[in-house]
């Protein structure tokens, strides 16, 4: 029972961290309609920087902060640059996303060595709590409110925004959007801009728990597609429950089906899909 | 960006080196081929690797035994089938007298059979259990230890002198962590203790806590991770406030990945083939060396090619230099013993397995820096321990259901 | 003009034994010939039908796998081709039927769970599959008598093959078949209503496509006499796709030159490039940023504008 209770609270923080990594992924999705494979490099190189920030006397937030903005000028140098030139070519932003997460990673390699780093947790978030008599990590609950702090803020972003307006009319028809006057192409920039720093600030807050290292980006990008697949892309509520899902999924079923635990998440993606291929809370594809 | 310059004859070289010259072969160098991986997730140990290696090579000023060496740096990506390909390339386009690496198991397994008929000396690392036992390959030599050698002399310690009467096991799921944890196993419950449950993360396992969460009712948790998830492991268990004793493996606590960790790693015991601590004329070397050139003590991937250096030189002694012979160069290399290596003394089986010295370790904290010292030496370790080799050989490999616990 | 061209190639290719020089090179030409047919099988679904399959290795693998158990249980080479081939198309059938539930997105994702299943079960049901330390096979098969044991005769047998699937290839283009995928991936509701069975015509383009796939797998298995796990991973599906795209969707030459490029890059180059992993990713980014249509188009058209015409 109480190994239950554990697992829950746990599938819960786990279900934060996912949401951060792909709130990102699903908006630049959802209005781009580009699969960002370097999603899991934008993570993993903002663990990395946050490490440097942070050996130079950064504290633990203020470094989380910065290296997603540091994350957030490379995205948005790579939109302009290239991603831009893509639009509508899948397969050409296929390429070109794998092709730098490949540079990223051995960038990553060349500067931080193979060797895996710790990122300590924040003094003041140190130590375990009781919840419900059970001890259980503070930096974890800290995590999970941080992500529903986020969810607050991208949904009052999204929904009482002149921008948020804005971001939900592209998503809905760009070209018609266009037509009404809205800067289609300088939405794009914000908006790949802001998936990058979030991707960015959730690899430094996924540092005191997960460490970074070398094939990082490769663990979470397919975590990141699973709760966008399972939530169906472009939704903020989407990717909020869809979190919430693969956390829960997680959890139990490492821990209660150890013989299934490498299907476990792309076993109930691939129901979810034969079922309903738009996802649980995504719109039929067009 | 560093590009690495070679020789671009190779395939004139590849087919001199077939061919009988022994007039010629005095003056040429000894080629060694070093497989290992430079790039990717597993690329922390096979940077090591390297490094150790070059340290060596500096040390005897790139001449072992009167002659040359020339070394050519292969990066396998970690994959078997690039293993394969570069292994051809060292072998076929650079006729490479010997080959150090590969690091992991399931590149090794890959070029075993290849190897053998090229009739090509592997010195590896890669710690799969069959290859010095049910599958020997005659032209493999392993200077570090099999997947359990480590674990026997944890799990004698853990029994006798800790007095540990429960244990639970958790190690990657694949073979390596099997036989870790399966030699663990044997050992412990012979010597009166249980293992109360296994468990098997997958090797990429974001969250450890859906495991933790079921370690209760014993004495001591036993981890067997590699690469970067010991470090993870261990951040995630003492996070959750678990104060149980941990042991571990060579990789669990190995001495380069000290400074990855934080006070989390404190107390825990290990046992390895190598230990940084060990006070020999050429451990100091390689410790000063390494310190020097990469700012950082070696660990087993390092020290282990350091040694796998030692263990060519001393066969190249034996044989005059020479390696036109591949039979008798072979031979030489498995009936090397030597005294002051790294690792302290050191010898081979009839499988080429090496039978040396295994040190338990405590993790301690020395200032603002992780240290392990060791706290027992089981010497002339034997990959079979103390059981009888025929008894052992006629049990099953190793794996992650055999031998089942008692219970 | 054209037909000067392709008896050129034929004879280059057909000679590359006898002028490479180390039998490694051999070997390495090997390798580009069965990835070639491995992309060309891929662009069937990725090139002609519209439709990205992240989820390939998993069938690749099926087919070395496949052929291993075959062969370890004490079967002839025929047997273990047939075998291989016959358990592939089943799984591409399987595949195909599951995955056409989606498209677009949709397609890929059920494509990635696909193959990560296959993946978890070649690591985790280690008594089928030996789990991460892998199969091991012994001896390559002697067809009509000629040995495949060493790298010439194993490279003509691959050449033997990878034309094979290259004329395949130009037959299903230039078929009212390779125009009606075509047709579902350009206009498929408009398919709809001329009375074209979208579906029918997709689930054959997957089953043509796991075909060759498997055909490439087994290739990879007798070349290697190996297999595990990491040939099934998502990474080695990406790579697949990566040499379609970076060629040349869509063109017979594009999938080949791809498969050239990374087995080089990743082979031979790696060996005088530290950071080839760097290269290669920005290599990538390169042909999107100028010939974002892949090489062998990007080519063509420079070609075309060239002044020197």
């Amino acid at each position: 029972m109480s190994v239950s209770l554990l697992l829950a609270i746990n599938s819960i923080t786990l279900g934060g961290l996912l949401f951060l990594l792909s709130a990102g992924f699903s908006l630049i999705f959802g209005l781009m309609k580009i699969p960002n494979l370097t999603h899991g490099s934008f993570f993993m190189l903002g663990a990395y920087l946050s490490t440097t920030l942070i050996a130079r006397g950064f504290d633990f937030w203020t470094a989380a902060l910065v290296a997603g903005v540091l994350v957030a000028v490379f995205g948005t140098i790579v939109e302009r640059l290239i991603l831009r030139r893509l639009a509508g070519a899948e397969l050409a932003q296929v390429l070109v996303t794998l092709g730098l997460s490949f540079m990223i990673a051995d960038v990553c390699l060349m500067v931080w060595t193979g060797d895996p780093i710790r990122i300590d947790t924040p003094a003041a978030l140190r130590g375990t709590t009781s919840v419900m008599g059970l001890g259980f990590p503070i930096y974890r609950l800290a995590v999970s409110l941080i992500a529903v702090v986020f969810a607050a803020g991208l949904w009052g972003l999204l929904d009482r925004t002149r921008l948020g307006a804005m971001i939900r009319a592209g998503v809905d028809d760009a070209p018609m959007a266009r037509v009404v006057g809205i800067r289609v192409s300088r939405l794009f920039t914000v908006v790949f801009g802001l998936g990058a720093w979030l991707a960015g600030f959730a690899g430094v807050i996924g540092g005191p728990i997960l460490s970074v290292y070398p094939g990082l980006d490769q663990e979470m990008l397919p975590l990141a597609l699973v709760v966008v697949i399972l939530g169906g892309s472009g939704s903020l509520l989407g990717s909020f429950v869809g979190s919430f899902v693969v956390g829960f999924l997680y959890n139990f079923g490492q821990a209660m089906f150890p013989e299934l635990a490498y299907v476990v998440l792309f076993l109930p993606m691939l129901l979810v899909l034969v079922v309903r291929p738009q996802g649980l809370f995504g719109r039929q594809a067009v | 960006m560093r590009i690495t310059r070679r020789s671009f004859l190779a395939g004139t070289a590849a087919v001199a080196a077939t061919l009988p010259f022994p007039a010629i072969a005095q003056n040429k160098p000894v080629k060694i081929g070093l497989l290992t991986v430079k790039t990717g997730p597993l690329a922390a140990g096979g940077i090591q690797m390297e490094q150790g290696t070059i340290r060596f090579m500096k040390d005897r000023n790139y001449t072992l035994a009167g002659r040359k060496v020339e070394l050519i740096v292969a990066d396998t990506g970690g994959n078997p089938a690039g293993t394969k390909t570069k292994t051809q390339e060292l072998v076929e386009r650079d006729g490479v007298d010997m080959i150090f690496g590969p690091l992991a198991a399931f590149e090794l397994l890959a070029i075993s059979d290849y190897t053998a008929q090229a009739k090509t000396p592997v010195l590896s690392l890669a710690a799969a259990e069959d290859m010095t036992q049910r599958r020997p390959n005659p032209y493999f030599i392993r200077a570090s230890a099999t997947s359990s050698q480590n674990m026997h002399p944890l799990a004698d310690y853990a029994a006798k002198e800790l007095k540990y009467k429960r244990v639970m096991t958790l190690a990657d799921d694949f073979a390596f962590g099997h036989e870790q944890m399966a030699g663990f196993g044997r050992v412990f419950e012979d010597g009166g203790g249980r293992i109360a449950k296994k468990l098997w993360p997958p090797l990429v396992t974001p969250d450890y806590t859906p495991y933790i969460a079921q370690i209760t009712g014993v004495d001591a948790v036993v981890q067997g991770f590699a690469s970067s998830n010991p470090l993870k492991f261990m951040k995630q268990y003492r996070d959750a406030g678990l104060k149980l004793p941990v042991l571990g493996g060579g990789t669990a606590a190995d001495d380069a990945l000290l400074k990855s960790y934080g006070d989390e790693a404190v107390g825990m015991i290990s046992c390895s083939f190598y230990t940084a601590d060990l006070d020999t004329p050429s451990n100091k070397r390689l410790v000063d060396g390494m310190v020097k050139d990469y700012g950082n003590i070696p660990g087993l991937y390092a020290a282990g090619l350091y040694i796998n250096g030692i263990v060519a030189e001393g066969a190249l002694e034996k044989t005059g230099g020479k390696t036109d012979d591949r039979e008798a160069f072979n031979k030489a290399l498995r009936s090397v013993s030597l005294t002051d290596t790294p690792r302290g003394p050191l010898s081979f089986d009839h499988l080429g397995n090496v039978v040396g010295s295994f040190y338990i370790r405590r993790t301690e904290r020395k200032g603002d820096k992780l240290v392990n010292t060791t706290i027992k030496t089981y010497p002339k370790v034997s990959q079979f321990w103390t059981y009888d080799e025929k008894w052992f050989l006629s049990q099953a490999v190793y794996s992650r259901d055999f031998p089942p616990l008692k219970s | 003009m054209k037909r000067f061209a392709l008896a050129a190639a034929l004879v280059v290719l057909a000679t590359v034994p006898l002028w490479v020089g180390s039998t490694y090179y051999v070997n390495i030409a090997s390798q580009i010939l069965f990835y070639a047919v491995f992309a060309l099988a891929v662009n069937v679904l990725a090139g002609y039908a519209g439709l990205v399959s992240l989820g390939h290795a998993g069938l690749f693998g099926i087919a070395a796998y496949a052929a291993a158990k075959i062969m370890t249980s004490g079967h002839g080479h025929l047997a273990v081709a047939a075998g291989a081939l016959a358990v592939t198309l089943a799984a591409a059938a399987v595949f195909a039927v599951l995955a056409l539930r989606g498209t677009g997105l949709g397609f890929v994702m059920i494509t990635v769970a696909l193959g990560q299943i296959v993946w978890g079960v070649a690591y985790r049901w280690i008594s089928l599959t030996n789990g991460d330390n892998g199969i091991t096979i012994s001896g390559r098969p002697s067809p009509f008598g000629l040995s495949l044991a060493s790298p010439r005769g194993f490279y003509w047998a691959t050449l033997a093959v990878f034309l094979l699937a290259v004329a395949s290839m130009a037959v299903f283009v230039a078929s009212p078949f390779g125009a009606s995928v075509r047709g579902t991936r350009d206009q498929p509701r408009r398919m709809n209503a001329l009375g074209y069975h979208v579906w029918m015509i997709r689930f054959l383009a997957f089953v043509l496509s796991g075909f060759w796939t498997g055909v490439a797998g087994l290739l990879y298995l007798y070349y290697n006499q190996f297999v595990s796990p990491q040939a099934v991973t998502l990474t080695a599906s990406a790579e697949a796709l990566l040499m379609v795209i970076s060629g040349g969707t869509a063109t017979l030459l594009g999938p080949i030159t791809g498969a050239a490029l990374v087995v080089v890059m990743k082979n031979v180059a790696s060996a005088y490039i530290e950071r080839w992993n760097f290269v290669l990713g920005a290599i990538f980014v390169a042909i999107v940023v100028f010939m974002p249509e892949g090489l062998v188009p990007g080519v063509a058209r420079l070609v075309r504008r060239s002044p020197l015409r």
